[in-house]
């Protein structure tokens, strides 16, 4: 009977979800207005939320400046790539350490979580001089593999408590069947797993995406993604405010998009194991 | 379950990734360590020799070093903090019976989405800016004068931008959690006769324990090394600049490598004391 | 829409493989001011006369320096050319690291460009960069405020006058501040104006021996006088006030006086952007009765670095953006009020740029500046809001995070003064000064 919910209950829930949900999108919303406003009525007092003549011609000023289609390609290559770079090293490892645990496993996952925390500008000129070494600087490819080493740790251990939850026998049985290691991997585990590995490359693909030290300082022209197209609109001279909304829509649109889309996938593999 | 076989194919599979986070991790932690016992300053003609520990002692004796030190610590536990708490909050109430709870859900994470320097520069000019940001035609509507954010209030409203941007992260992880909660002990404890709160601080939390530390370790992670919300907001100054972003003042602005590099050891040893610190109480976690 | 775009780009490509077996392709790293976003602009004729194209990277100014910096110490190549200013060029070009541009054309004409400029871009007599625009500081401010206080801005006021002026055009109530100045961190921001402003009060950063000097009285001084006069006529927040936040201030009618770089005359007085546009006066910036004013001299300019393979096209290029004609071309488009400002001796002497308004004041304004003689004392360094030392920029930077702090009310002037004193003598120290 306790259990029973109210009408009453249910929109007071609803109320209260509702308002704290909108608060919190609400700087991202008056971003994406503001984007459609004149310099004037952007820093208008009182400002003005939904009435004001809508423009276009932030966007079009900012698409006349920079080639946004070039940047989003290179976002979208360098992320992507690697993402599924990481991916593809991090399930054969993920594998054996939740299916052949050893004694040193939790270190070795504990160390690679460790390697995250090196602050990224106290290596950037040994990084630096490699990649002139190696010729990757400005290189899609240099970018690809510095994110999916930055990401693989996380990788790793998002897709380890993932396969930790399939239970161990299932793939015993197609051992008995006389599966070899590469098709139990294959044919088995991976399509268990699928949420997991949806969700982990979701979650890499953000991260790739949002990252703004090593994808700045590590390109000039031809691999700069969209952070760097954002570094040209920060404080320019003058009003500024509606074009940088312009930008900043530009630049979180494709990703906010693709979360939305695929929200449902993200949240069923984002567990980290937390839940039991 | 394991064979000598399958062990040793398990080896070979883990082999890949041990080996390239071990070179990323080595090679350029070799390079600073051998950057940081020497004086290197690239605007006067690059490397001059062998200092022994020069740059480690100057480090660490600047005025700098040690309000950068609690800088760093007060950032990544007030978001912590906030992240975890309203991340709670939310998550219950999330969890309850309501209209629309999907599109709720869509905005809560959003700003998960939105990449650091994007969302330090909104906040910066279009909420904070004392003259024609949002909150001061806020203040000035009730009669208030405008908080100056990012001078008089620098590192609460660092602590804020941050926290907006990972709040999502710990509602969904924590969203998860709750609504794997058994129902039936909830109800059963209900019976009983105990309180919200009792049920609050004996069952709820206690299930929420786990996933509690993974939000704490992963953001911990992360917010160690934040460095644009800072740079575009205040750059460094109004007491702001934390280790990592000393550091970037000293590798990138005075461009003295060597006394970075030492920076970046004394970075990499706090990092391994805060992951010790937190390995022993996830360590335990995963072994559940 | 978008077809049209895919067109473009089509059609780019096509360009590209076409003209590829003569022309070259140049990265250009530049910071996103207007003049440079005008000449991305007009990036095609560059490209109709030489066949070269232009991949540009446009990076916000503190960006832009890291990003330039680190590739060129570590001799990158990830650029042809380079947009430096006044502080890195002597000292990369005595580090080999730029191509010295001594061999440019008769017909560009290297003796047009003011000695002020062409003097503070070279090392040991060889011009390493070519200035695209230069710059002094001087007074911008409403004419219509200054009559109604009852007061006439002099010509060449002091600073009494213009703290006097501050106070009595500032109305809280109608948002309207005597005077707005920077109070940013950054060398280049806050710092910049706060050591100009101190070269009048007799201050200088160091002695001759290189010691710091903000333990003088004329620091305490200059800090003093600024943090009254702001508190009193300065804007809410002004301790994170930069150029830009000021402009912005200024063109919404917001200021009473703007002390800055003169390139923002163009922008104050252009109708299109700002609301005050007929209401602005200029006059040069102030000084203190000693016999230097507070006026700084800056040059956004155009550098190779050392190495690069397209050397020529990459002076082309130079001789293109930095060259009358490139100014005639943008007078053609945008009127001579828009012409990147500064540079050329023949600019001023053209009639149509000297109907201006503001044409003669920016001049005056970088004729009096001299960095080779910036203080009232003697200083062992060049230069006049920098001291053109590589160490300066990350001395200065955490200087001016210790005013910046004092301006926002979180430490006394005294406070910043002694910290900023131990931290420039620790960096001397460390580099081998003293």
């Amino acid at each position: 009977m306790a259990r029973k919910i109210t009408n009453n209950r249910k929109i007071i829930n609803t109320a209260a979800a509702w308002g704290i949900g909108l608060l919190i999108f609400f700087p991202i919303l008056w971003t994406i207005l503001t984007s459609f406003k004149t310099e004037a009525t952007a820093i208008a007092d009182p400002p003005v939320f939904l009435f004001f003549d809508w423009t276009m011609e932030n966007y079009s000023v900012v698409q006349e400046r920079s080639n946004y289609g070039r940047f989003l390609w290179n976002s979208i290559f360098i992320a992507g790539g690697s993402t599924i770079l990481g991916i593809i090293v991090a399930i054969p490892a993920a594998w054996s350490m939740a299916f052949v645990p050893s004694k040193r496993t939790k270190d070795i996952l504990l160390w690679m979580l460790s390697t995250k925390m090196l602050p990224a500008v106290g290596v950037l000129y040994p990084i630096y001089l490699l990649f002139i070494k190696f010729g990757l600087l400005d290189s899609v490819l240099g970018l690809t593999i510095v994110l999916m080493l930055i990401n693989l740790p996380i990788i790793v251990w998002m897709l380890y408590t993932y396969f930790r939850e399939i239970p161990g026998e299932i793939l015993e049985a197609s051992r008995m069947d006389g599966a070899s290691l590469k098709s139990e991997i294959l044919y088995v585990l991976t399509p268990m797993a699928v949420p997991g590995i949806a969700s982990t490359l979701l979650l890499n693909f953000i991260l790739a995406w949002n990252e703004a030290f090593w994808t700045l300082n590590l390109t000039a022209a031809k691999a700069a993604p969209l952070t760097a197209f954002i570094a040209s609109y920060s404080s320019p001279e003058g009003l500024f405010y509606a074009k940088l909304s312009a930008a900043s829509t530009m630049a979180i649109a494709p990703i906010l998009v693709l979360g939305w889309f695929s929200q449902k996938q993200l949240v069923r593999g984002l567990t980290f194991g937390a839940v039991k | 379950m394991a064979t000598q076989n399958s062990r040793s194919a398990a080896r070979l599979m883990l082999a890949p990734a041990v080996i390239l986070l071990l070179g990323w991790m080595l090679v350029p932690l070799t390079m600073t360590l051998w950057f940081s016992f020497r004086k290197y300053l690239p605007l006067r003609g690059g490397d001059q020799g062998w200092v022994g520990l020069d740059n480690y002692v100057r480090f660490v004796s600047s005025s700098s070093f040690w309000p950068s030190v609690q800088t760093t610590l007060i950032i990544v536990g007030g978001v912590l903090v906030i992240t975890v708490v309203f991340g709670v909050l939310l998550a219950l109430l999330l969890d309850q019976p309501m209209w629309g709870q999907g599109i709720v859900r869509i905005l809560v994470i959003a700003p998960f989405f939105v990449m650091p320097t994007v969302s330090a520069l909104v906040w910066k000019n279009i909420f904070m800016d004392p003259v024609n940001g949002l909150f001061a035609h806020l203040w000035k509507f009730f009669g208030a004068t405008p908080i100056e954010w990012l001078s008089q209030a620098s590192i609460q409203s660092i602590v804020m931008i941050v926290s907006w941007q990972w709040l999502p992260f710990a509602t969904l992880i924590l969203l998860t959690a709750v609504q794997s909660l058994d129902g039936d002990q909830l109800e059963a404890s209900e019976m009983d006769g105990a309180k919200p709160l009792q049920r609050f601080g004996y069952i709820i939390l206690p299930h929420l324990a786990r996933a509690i530390t993974i939000v704490v370790l992963i953001q911990t992670i992360f917010l160690l090394s934040i460095f644009a919300e800072i740079f575009v907001t205040t750059g460094g100054a109004f007491g702001t600049k934390t280790l990592t972003y000393l550091i970037f003042q000293r590798v990138l602005e005075s461009q003295n490598i060597g006394l970075g590099s030492a920076g970046g050891i004394y970075a990499v040893i706090l990092a391994n004391i805060v992951a010790i610190f937190l390995m022993r109480i996830v360590g335990k976690n995963l072994d559940a | 829409m978008l077809s049209k775009k895919l067109l473009c780009l089509s059609s780019a490509v096509a360009m590209t493989v076409a003209t590829s077996a003569l022309a070259d392709t140049l990265t250009i790293a530049t910071v996103n001011n207007g003049d440079m976003i005008r000449m991305q602009g007009l990036t095609d004729d560059f490209t109709k006369k030489t066949g070269h194209t232009v991949e540009w990277v446009t990076l916000e100014e503190n960006v832009l320096r890291q990003r330039v910096t680190t590739d060129i110490t570590t001799k990158g190549g990830a650029f042809d050319i380079m947009t430096i200013g006044m502080y890195e060029t002597p000292i990369w070009g005595k580090n080999g690291w730029l191509v010295p541009l001594n061999d440019l054309s008769a017909e560009y004409n290297v003796g047009d460009i003011l000695p002020a400029m062409s003097g503070g871009l070279s090392h040991d007599g060889t011009l390493f960069a070519a200035p695209f625009y230069g710059e002094s500081s001087m007074i911008m401010y409403r004419t219509d405020l200054m009559k109604a206080a009852g007061l006439e801005m002099p010509d060449a006021p002091s600073w009494s006058f213009i703290a006097k002026a501050a106070r009595a055009m500032t109305d809280r109530d109608k948002e309207i501040n005597g005077v707005c100045l920077r109070g940013k961190a950054g060398w280049g921001e806050g710092g910049a104006f706060i050591t100009a402003m101190s070269n009048s009060f007799g201050a200088r950063w160091f002695d001759e021996n290189w010691n710091a000097q903000f333990d003088t009285r004329e620091w305490s001084d200059t800090l003093n006088f600024y943090v009254n006069m702001m508190n009193d006529s300065g804007p809410p927040g002004f301790s994170t006030n930069g150029f830009n936040e000021n402009l912005s201030l200024f063109q919404q009618g917001k200021c009473g006086m703007w002390i800055d770089a003169t390139v923002a005359a163009s922008f104050v007085t252009n109708p299109k952007d700002s609301t005050v546009a007929d209401k602005v006066g200029f006059a040069l910036a102030p000084d203190n009765g000693m016999g230097v004013r507070s006026n700084w001299l800056w040059a956004w300019a155009l550098a190779i670095p050392a190495g690069t393979q397209k050397e020529a096209a990459a002076k082309q290029f130079i001789e293109w953006a930095t060259s009358t004609s490139y100014i005639e071309l943008v007078a053609s488009k945008e009127g001579w009020a828009n012409v990147p400002p500064g540079a050329r001796a023949s600019l001023y002497e053209n009639p149509n740029y000297k109907a201006v308004p503001f044409a003669q004041k920016t001049l005056d304004s970088i004729l009096s500046a001299d960095p080779n003689n910036s203080t009232v004392d003697p200083s062992p360094y060049v230069g006049i809001q920098f001291a053109a030392i590589p160490e300066f920029a990350g001395i200065a930077t955490e200087v001016s995070q210790e005013f910046s702090a004092a301006y926002a009310g979180q430490q006394t002037v005294a406070e910043a003064l002694a910290k900023a004193q131990a931290l420039t003598n620790d960096a001397m120290e460390a580099a081998g000064y003293r």
